[in-house]
């Protein structure tokens, strides 16, 4: 018998009688839409993350021209807007050590927790969101769901490779207890939220 | 039976004897204690999300070939090849004959504490393997050659002039300078060369889900990431118990986890890979290592329920008070105190007698261990099976026999008063009576309470 059989053996032997999957339910008041989105910016902003409201995706682009004419190394991997995506699958990791600032989309945020939820989709390379300096998360006001419960019902798990919620910078508190923000992935993180997203750029 | 263990009791005094680091360590797990009170408390529907964690994870247990044979047909689908280690030893040789297929002789690593376990630190630089641990507490104790002293704060029992030390003399930082903003920076650059040159990146894995086949780890630092993204073979260990059947079942989980941790509402980075980028691969090695004995033990099974949120050691006041490394297990507190047993009698008999039973633990698991019933059952076996001290089994002995009779209790009773009252130099040299050291006796009454009942009754 290899340890493959032995153990799945030693467990069916040794497992307990079955018990009920719990049918996981609560009953919670739908907050509106205001409320999440203010729940979202404070409990960001209570882990030192900035937040920037915007009103349309041309707003991102000027910001994003903005950094590159101050001369940073800046990755845009959003769809969306005209991009960098096809730049960005040839980058070796020493090509991206010395990145400032990636821009990327959220596809989900969390309001209890200011949890933003991306796939390797909408990076295109999977080292982009941990290896830059600054961490430029973009969301639309209406794909703030209350919790993780909610994330989950939208997120499709199986179409991809990789997937992270990102809450907030990297930070450590290792050294004594005290909270150093920037530990290995971005030093800091700015979150944009579109208020307008049903006026979308063409 | 017994053997060369340093026991947890003169562990705990050596670790006393620093005071006011000791108040620092009890006073700084008290406080996140309270971070965890706030964040459960901030969340309405907490106690529910406790008992939906517990009954998923009874489930789960309860179906769990079924549920391990599933996740690694989806993780083969996701082109992940999983290995299976009966024991400590093989999940070593295993990770060792991955790199060495591979020819890669170094390796970085995220926080697992089932290595830790299984020492595959060791066990690796004995086979000429360059192991670093990236997780910024991990990678100070490892300077230090010491093990972690706990299982989120792996360097809790430090101080930041500790740290400033160990960093001038590894990484040349200035000497006594001691900025907790300068010491993380300084190794963040250091630990940014040893992603970029690695090849091999080894994770824990905080959940597994069956369904999909994937994993999901949770930092704060974004090591885990930067290693895995960086190298081109990713290496997960994982306990057998970190099954979870769904994806949604995460909900559950993830609200809970760092909110008992550390009163954060989330990790920073909660990641879940399902498949290699092109180009890379992925290996999954599932381990036993006493796991499927310990769910076969209806007294323990629970303990496998455990998701290593580390409430249970920051509320504990005996941890509090006497250090991580006073366990001498890779998980110390009192949830380590019920895992440790079964690893390995004759080596851990001491631990299930570290705690007050005073159920503090119990109340603060998320996924409602009966920590402190299962400290208390321990101690029965143990007792039984003759790990415990000499000293206390005497004692257990006389007091059962005079407890046993109600004359001789009475005499007894009686001999203590007056002992107390006229000789009570007597009870204090501690070489007899080991609990008064740090103890003030109280008075003696002068009656018994049967006196007083007999006198007082209506």
């Amino acid at each position: 018998m290899n340890s493959r059989e032995k153990i799945l053996a030693a467990v069916k032997k040794n497992k307990p009688s079955l018990t009920p999957f719990p049918e996981v339910k609560f009953d919670i008041e739908k907050k509106q839409i205001n409320e999440l989105q203010s729940d979202f910016i404070s409990v960001l902003q209570s882990i030192q993350t900035t937040v920037k409201k915007v009103n349309s995706w041309q707003e991102i682009e000027a910001a994003i021209l903005l950094l590159r004419q101050k001369g940073y190394y800046l990755f845009n991997a959003i769809d969306e807007i005209e991009n960098d995506r096809s730049l960005l699958t040839n980058q070796t990791k020493v090509d991206l050590e010395s990145l400032d600032f990636a821009f990327i989309k959220g596809a989900v945020g969390v309001s209890e927790n200011g949890a933003i939820w991306i796939e390797d989709k909408n990076f295109v390379h999977r080292l982009l969101p941990f290896i830059c300096k600054h961490l430029c998360l973009v969301i639309e006001a209406d794909e703030i769901v209350s919790n993780m419960h909610e994330a989950y019902q939208c997120i499709e798990c199986n179409e991809t490779g990789f997937g992270v919620f990102i809450s907030g910078p990297s930070k450590t508190a290792d050294i004594e207890q005290s909270l150093v923000i920037g530990a290995h992935g971005a030093l800091d993180l700015t979150v944009y939220i579109i208020e307008n997203p049903a006026e979308k750029s063409p | 039976m017994k053997n060369k263990t340093i026991e947890h009791a003169i562990e705990a005094k050596a670790f006393g004897l620093q005071e006011s680091r000791v108040d620092w360590h009890d006073e700084t797990l008290w406080f996140i204690r309270n971070k965890r009170d706030k964040a459960a408390l901030s969340v309405p529907e907490w106690e529910l999300l406790r008992t939906y964690a517990s009954a998923i994870k009874d489930h789960t247990l309860s179906n769990l070939n079924e549920y391990l044979m599933n996740f690694e047909r989806q993780a083969q689908k996701n082109n992940v090849q999983v290995h299976w280690a009966y024991d400590a030893e093989e999940h070593n040789e295993i990770v060792f004959n991955i790199l060495r297929k591979e020819n890669i002789t170094g390796i970085v690593k995220s926080k697992s504490m089932l290595t830790e376990e299984c020492h595959l630190n060791q066990f690796l630089e004995q086979k000429g393997i360059q192991v670093t641990d990236t997780d910024l507490g991990e990678r100070i104790v490892q300077l230090r050659k010491e093990a972690p002293s706990h299982i989120v704060l792996p360097a809790i029992h430090l101080k930041k002039s500790d740290v400033s030390h160990t960093f001038h003399e590894f990484l040349g930082t200035e000497k006594d300078n001691n900025d907790p903003q300068y010491l993380t920076s300084a190794a963040r650059s250091h630990l940014r060369q040893m992603f970029l040159a690695s090849e091999a990146a080894l994770t824990g894995v905080n959940f597994a889900i069956a369904e999909t086949g994937a994993i999901v780890v949770c930092t704060n630092e974004g090591n885990a990431d930067m290693g895995v993204h960086a190298a081109r073979v990713h290496i997960a260990s994982m306990g057998l118990e970190k099954i979870i059947p769904t994806t949604a079942d995460l909900g559950v989980f993830l609200r809970l986890l760092t909110r008992s941790a550390t009163g954060q509402p989330i990790t920073t980075y909660s990641s879940h890979y399902y498949k290699a980028r092109p180009g890379a691969t992925m290996h999954i090695v599932i381990v036993d290592n006493g796991r499927s004995r310990q769910l076969g033990n209806e007294s323990f099974r629970n303990s496998l329920k455990c998701i290593r949120c580390g409430a249970c050691l920051n509320t504990c006041p005996v941890f509090r008070r006497s250090g991580g490394h006073s366990y001498h297990y890779a998980i110390g507190g009192p949830i380590g105190s019920i895992l440790a047993p079964n690893n390995d009698k004759s080596k851990n008999y001491d631990l299930p007698f570290a705690s007050t039973l005073c159920g503090s633990c119990t109340n603060v698991c998320p996924v409602k261990i009966d920590l402190h019933d299962q400290l208390w059952k321990w101690r029965q076996v143990l007792m039984k099976e003759g790990y415990g001290p000499d000293s206390k089994r005497i004692m257990m002995k006389i007091m059962a026999f005079i407890l046993a009779k109600p004359s001789l209790y009475k005499v007894a009773g009686s001999t203590a008063r007056f002992v107390l009252q006229y000789f009570p130099f007597l009870v204090r040299i501690k070489a007899f009576n080991p609990w008064i050291i740090n103890r003030e006796l109280p008075a003696a009454p002068s009656i018994s309470f049967t006196t007083w009942y007999k006198k007082n009754r209506k």
